[in-house]
């Protein structure tokens, strides 16, 4: 670095030197490590109910788009040191990365307006199975990559569009992630159909693959257009989504050389899917796995 | 007037109390808006754009001096070095003198690429990091269908607003990874001068 004109005092330039010392940050604790220092994600946000909106829609929705990003990001990061090459291992992380921010922004904006109070944190580790209302598309396992890719086309461009849809919510908390989060799924969907057209329009092997990627998860499509009733009364109807996102993906997997699959959807248990708290058996092993240590150590700070 | 009794000195005595709260908050920015940025240590947070703002107010009940409350816009929503900007700013406007600091993040309006200052852009390029490009001079996000290309190629949008080599200045430049080591940089390469080199992706 040649340039050293901004700060005044050069000796205190570099923000790691502040890690070193005991101070309090805004929490009122000093921290020991680089990205340990847990801010509120929606600190001195205005977090002010809008009238008009009901609280209880309101947090569970939030939970719900929410808990979509937290379980993909993990599955993205299961990835790390498995990847075919460090580019994409990079890519994969750097996408769950901005899956997990969503995910913090909303579990805490749930937790505030539910008035229970419970932080990130807590939704995050401390509910059952069975309390999480993400869509069973984001907890099915990885599979091979072009598995994961297929998930991630879909996901990406469906999300993308509710996003965009959401972007003028009366909630100022999610129509901001909302607002940010267009960018950011606009970006995970150039990267999934990179991949898709790759694999698909490469060789015999794999487009097979890509194929067999996109026949396996395609089953899991018709519950992000499925209505829950919360998802009515406070946010955008999925249903409206279905066909732009359909027209989108079917131009994609055109342009691949692959075929729509034509397979029926995953079935539910009388009605009720991941937004209700049903979820396929992938999902216990991966929260035993993600909430394992803060169980083990609760309240624990670092 | 109260005021955090380190910034008193920088304020000449004897002017009016407007002026000396423009002075004090003009001293309040001045601080925050040198810390440097976690990830990308050769910009400050103005240059960045994520300071947001700085006001200051006058003591609540028996608070120990003015209130400073400076706001920052997160950059990505993942962006892990939010609670280290947001410590860093808090810590060093407590050791320039003020008492009473809140530091804020405010989502809306969001941060974008185009917030990086003139000077910030200049100080990216000078470390060998190219800036990013006017957002309006790339493809906006929509439904846009991409072509099958090689893995390492020129990446998207380069026609009317080519990525140019921070070492060289040539445009000729491809890319090699759309992510690098921090969630808002990409990994390129120059054809000219051969040299790889990182670049703020536009969002």
């Amino acid at each position: 670095m040649h340039d050293h004109t901004a700060p005044a005092d050069t000796a205190d330039d570099h923000v790691y030197l502040s890690l070193a010392e005991a101070t309090p940050g805004p929490e009122g604790e000093g921290r020991w490590a680089y990205g340990t220092g847990f801010a509120d994600p929606l600190l001195g946000v205005d977090t002010a109910l809008p009238a008009g909106l009901d609280a209880a829609d309101l947090a569970a929705y939030c939970l719900m788009l929410g808990d979509d990003a937290l379980i993909l990001a993990q599955r993205l990061i299961e990835w790390c040191t498995r990847a075919p090459e460090l580019e994409e291992e990079v890519a994969l992380a750097n996408l769950g990365l901005d899956l997990l921010g969503q995910a913090r922004l909303l579990l805490t904006r749930a937790g505030q307006v539910d008035g229970s109070g419970r932080t990130e944190d807590d939704l995050a580790y401390w509910r059952e199975e069975h309390d999480f209302r993400n869509v069973r598309l984001v907890e099915t396992p990885n599979g091979d990559f072009a598995y994961s890719v297929a998930r991630l086309l879909l996901f990406a461009t469906a999300r993308g569009a509710l996003y965009e849809a959401l972007s003028t919510h009366p909630d100022p908390v999610l129509a901001a992630v909302a607002t940010r989060g267009v960018k950011e799924l606009a970006y995970h969907r150039e990267y999934a159909t990179a991949w898709t057209l790759r694999l698909g329009d490469g060789t015999p092997y794999s487009s097979a693959r890509m194929q067999a990627g996109l026949v396996a998860v395609w089953p899991l499509l018709d519950e992000l257009f499925t209505a829950h009733p919360v998802e009515l009364r406070a946010g955008v109807d999925p249903a409206s989504l279905r066909e732009p996102v359909l027209r989108s993906l079917t131009a994609v997997i055109a342009e691949a050389g692959l075929t729509v699959p034509e397979v029926p959807p995953l079935a539910t248990v009388l009605g009720r899917a991941g937004r209700d708290g049903v979820h396929t058996e992938a999902l216990g092993p991966l929260l035993a796995e993600f909430q394992v240590v803060a169980r083990a150590h609760p309240g624990a700070t670092w | 007037m109260v005021t955090g009794t380190a910034t008193a000195g920088t304020v000449p005595t004897g002017t009016a109390p407007a002026d000396q709260a423009a002075a004090v908050r003009e001293r309040a920015w001045e601080v925050a808006a040198a810390v440097p940025d976690p990830e990308l240590p050769m910009l400050t947070l103005a240059d960045l754009g994520v300071l947001a703002g700085v006001e200051v107010t006058a003591p609540e009940g028996e608070g120990p001096g003015d209130v400073v409350t400076a706001w920052l816009t997160p950059t990505y929503s993942g962006c892990p070095a939010v609670a280290e900007m947001a410590a860093d700013v808090d810590r060093r406007l407590r050791a320039a003198g003020f008492q009473d600091v809140r530091v804020r993040l405010r989502l809306d309006p969001p941060w974008s690429t185009d917030l990086i200052t003139a000077e910030g852009r200049r100080k990216l390029a000078e470390a060998g990091i190219a800036p990013p490009r006017p957002t309006s001079a790339v493809a906006a996000p929509g439904p846009v269908l991409l072509t099958l290309g090689p893995t390492r190629g020129p990446g998207p949008a380069t026609a009317a607003a080519p990525v140019v080599c921070p070492r060289c200045g040539g445009a000729d430049t491809e890319e090699l990874s759309r992510f690098g080591s921090t969630a808002c940089k990409a990994l390129w390469r120059c054809r000219a001068c051969r040299e790889p080199f990182e670049r703020v992706k536009e969002i």
